[in-house]
């Protein structure tokens, strides 16, 4: 069966803005897919629909066997523990240590009350060194994370979902914002928990070659609907001008 | 391109000039009689506006009028800012309520920003009398509004991004509150409040006067029986005392920002 | 599974222990140790420990707040539901506050040609440091003495009248708009100034060819959000210094007629004017950034 599953979705914006329309894949657990496609064209909306930081409008949406879309708000809850999600621009808490912002991924197991005081235990606090380790953060960990470079923020940013023990990781543009090499580096690292973890992991992308390297599945996306889906390598220069609606010669990806 | 930029500057130059005169007749302003004050002000202040000895006799008494009105202050923002931030958060975009609800907080704060502090003392006036509670709660109905507002703002600017990955984690409103928005809008709140209880010791002299409490109490007695010697040392008594807070804030500023 | 098994887990390694931080009772330390926590915490603990000080020691005089309270809430009910104007007339008020916000566009014009002079000796791509610190420090020591104390001060040595007020109300609109022209002097470009310096141009042309042109409409949205600075500040002073407008119509409502419904009336006109005055400066705000 597979981990998540999007049948005819769509979501209007204001009742006037189409966002997606008639959106139909499915993913199966393990799997690493990239979606490309031009700005505004509904990358972002797909995978925060998964999450439900925003209600789709029409269709269902089945996130492991359940039908999120009708979720009330505990469920909504339990789907939020299971999918981790990364932000092109880390959205951490700046002024808090790095230490902190990855035990925040244990909020969603937490009681309000320890939450909101912050009452970790100290296996919960063992396993976010754990985890910082495996992201080579340890000696950072009592850093201020507004001291990071970009790349070290990514990498709390995947502790924090890591801390979860999601089943899913979503990536929206997570090297947007960041070097050649830190970019390198934050992709392996997906690509590495993707394969040794098994973690499922969707990412947005808008580096078709980064897309092309890293996925095993690609799904392009223009003005809300999918027009490919399939592996990298059956992904043909027409069909890229296809979804970034240009011509030959108009994308960087041209540029020799 | 010059000439229109002549002209422009020629309008509004006239523009100017026009409400200077309309104004200056509405309020039976006398040009030359203003200019003249000024030399005549400066001489007046130099010749009587000087603490003598019996003005420093009243120095403690003064002194204790003048941590009054800065304890008041300190008090009236400090629980405006309270009342204000929780306040503020359903009218934040960052926490997700309703649309409607959020509009009525904005509606309530605009509504006790609005009404000048004057206007509430003058109303508290009836029910409270001349007493300490008079000012402090006209300050802090007008400092609750001004802040909410500006909490709002702060809020929505400063901690949308983490706000919303800490939703994504599976977070409750309450615990993102806690570990998301306080963290980060924390400095500007701290900073505002600084701010305010500025603000505030300067408005409580005037409010003090009709309340007959506080420092501006003591400024008009002194004032009504023209003893202004004593007069001028509550001056600069007052003046001490909001250039050390202004010192002091813009230190905590500087290390907390 | 809501807390993480320890027996489940792998004792951390040696490389990873030495970089954990634990408390005296063994528990590992989470919170980075910056300055500016310890000086927020300081600063909140200092400012809640003066608040409660003040309520220990307020001379309460026996008021009985519930009451007191209650009686506001009446009272506002009658102020906001029931506005009837017995004393004054709407003619009257509308002149009034005229006349209130001519004063506050005085004391603003006024304001602006004192700053803008002043805002040249005190911006610091333009001015000498030394002439600017103590150009700094006058406003500041202006600005230190509330607004209503100018004009009480001036009222003696200048007679009573708008005279007193709209000098008094110069003052700190005179300090503001310093501060703010000089902000916005600052945020010039860089270049300009040294261009036209080098090509030898004398120090007013530079002022009136490169920075007027290039501040203009900064300045310009300052001095309005100073204008409804000082139309608050001129009612205030009406009200406490008797000196006319629509803010001593307040005072004398309230504190010589006694009669909450006028009182509400004229309130109404204020905040009327205010919510006004304050939209259009969300407006310009809007558009200066």
């Amino acid at each position: 069966m597979p981990i998540l599953e999007f049948k005819n979705v769509s979501k209007i914006y204001n009742n006037t803005t189409k966002a997606l329309t008639d959106i139909s894949f499915s993913v199966s657990e393990g799997e690493f897919v990239s979606i490309i496609g031009p700005s505004g064209s509904g990358k972002s909306t797909i995978l925060r629909c998964i999450n439900r930081l925003v209600d789709a409008t029409q269709g269902s949406i089945i996130f492991d066997g359940h039908d999120i879309k009708q979720a009330d708000k505990k469920e909504i809850r339990q789907v939020r523990k299971k999918a981790g999600m990364i932000f092109q621009h880390y959205n951490l808490v700046d002024r808090l240590s790095v230490i902190e912002n990855v035990l925040h991924g244990r909020l969603g197991y937490k009681s309000v009350i320890s939450g909101v005081i912050g009452h970790y235990t100290e296996a919960e606090k063992e396993k976010a060194f754990q985890i910082l380790a495996m992201l080579g953060l340890t000696e950072q960990a009592y850093k201020r994370c507004d001291e990071l470079s970009g790349g070290q923020k990514q990498r709390v940013g995947i502790a924090r979902s890591l801390m979860q023990e999601p089943r899913l990781i979503l990536c929206d543009e997570p090297i947007a914002s960041l070097d050649p090499s830190s970019s390198k580096i934050i992709m392996d690292y997906l690509s590495n928990i993707n394969e040794t973890m098994k973690i499922t992991c969707i990412a947005n992308l808008h580096q078709v070659d980064v897309a092309l390297r890293y996925a095993k599945r690609i799904i392009g996306i223009t003005a809300g609907q999918i027009v490919y889906d399939g592996p990298p390598e059956k992904l043909t220069k027409a069909k890229i001008y296809d979804i970034y609606q240009s011509d030959e010669g108009e994308l960087i990806t041209d540029v020799k | 391109m010059f000439v229109t930029r002549k002209r422009t500057f020629t309008l509004a130059f006239l523009g100017v000039a026009l409400i200077f005169v309309i104004s200056a007749v509405a309020t039976d302003y006398e040009v030359i009689g203003g200019l003249e004050s000024i030399p005549k002000a400066v001489v007046w202040m130099a010749r009587h506006f000087i603490p003598d000895a019996k003005a420093w006799s009243r120095l403690p008494y003064i002194l204790s009028k003048l941590s009054e009105t800065a304890l008041v202050s300190v008090a009236v923002t400090v629980c405006a800012a309270i009342c204000a931030f929780f306040f503020s958060l359903p009218g934040t975009k960052t926490t997700k309520t309703a649309p409607w609800i959020a509009r009525i907080v904005r509606i309530i704060a605009a509504f006790f920003r609005n009404v000048p502090d004057i206007v509430w003392a003058i109303l508290l006036l009836f029910s409270f009398g001349q007493n300490i509670l008079t000012g402090f709660f006209a300050l802090f109905f007008a400092t609750f509004g001004m802040l909410t507002r500006t909490f709002i703002e702060t809020i929505d600017e400063v901690s949308a991004s983490c706000v919303e990955a800490l939703y994504a984690t599976g977070a409750t409103s309450l615990q993102t509150v806690f570990n998301g928005v306080i963290p980060s809008s924390l400095p500007e709140i701290v900073s505002w409040v600084l701010y305010m209880i500025e603000t505030n010791i300067r408005s409580s002299t005037l409010i003090g006067m009709l309340t007959a409490t506080g420092i501006g109490y003591l400024f008009d007695l002194y004032y009504k029986r023209m003893d202004y010697s004593s007069a001028s040392l509550v001056v600069i008594s007052i003046v001490i005392l909001v250039i050390a807070i202004e010192i002091l804030s813009n230190k905590i500023r500087k290390v907390i920002m | 599974m809501s807390e993480l098994d320890i027996a489940g887990q792998p004792p951390l390694s040696l490389e990873i222990s030495q970089y954990i931080r634990k408390t005296r009772g063994g528990k590992i330390k989470t919170a980075t140790k910056s300055r500016s926590d310890h000086a927020i915490k300081i600063t909140i603990f200092v400012l809640l420990t003066l608040t409660i000080y003040g309520f220990a020691t307020f001379n309460y005089k026996n008021v009985d707040i519930a009451k007191a309270l209650a009686g506001t809430w009446s009272n506002i009910k009658v102020l906001f539901g029931q506005p009837k104007l017995t004393y004054g007339t709407w003619g009257g008020s509308l002149k009034a506050l005229f006349v209130t916000f001519s004063l506050g566009a005085l004391a603003t014009i006024f304001g602006a040609i004192i700053a803008f002079f002043g805002s040249l000796l005190c911006a610091k791509n333009i001015a000498n440091s030394f002439v600017a610190n103590i150009t700094k420090s006058f406003v500041a020591f202006i600005r230190a003495v509330p607004t209503i104390l100018w004009v009480l001060i001036f009222t003696v040595a200048a007679g009573l009248g708008s005279v007193a007020a709209v000098i008094g109300l110069t003052f700190h609109s005179a300090g503001y708009l310093i501060k703010a022209y000089a902000e916005s002097i600052e945020e010039m470009d860089e270049g300009t100034i040294e261009a036209l310096k080098a090509s030898g141009a004398s120090f007013w042309q530079i002022v009136f060819q490169a920075i007027l042109p290039s501040s203009i409409s900064r300045m310009t949205a300052w001095t309005f959000l100073r204008f409804e600075i000082n139309f608050t500040n001129a009612l205030a002073v009406g009200a406490a210094a008797g000196v006319g407008g629509i803010g001593f119509d307040l005072y004398m409502a309230g504190n010589h007629y006694f009669d909450l419904r006028e009182l509400g009336f004229i309130t109404y006109i204020v905040v009327a004017a205010v919510i006004l005055l304050e939209m259009i400066a969300t407006k310009i705000k809007a558009t200066v950034r």
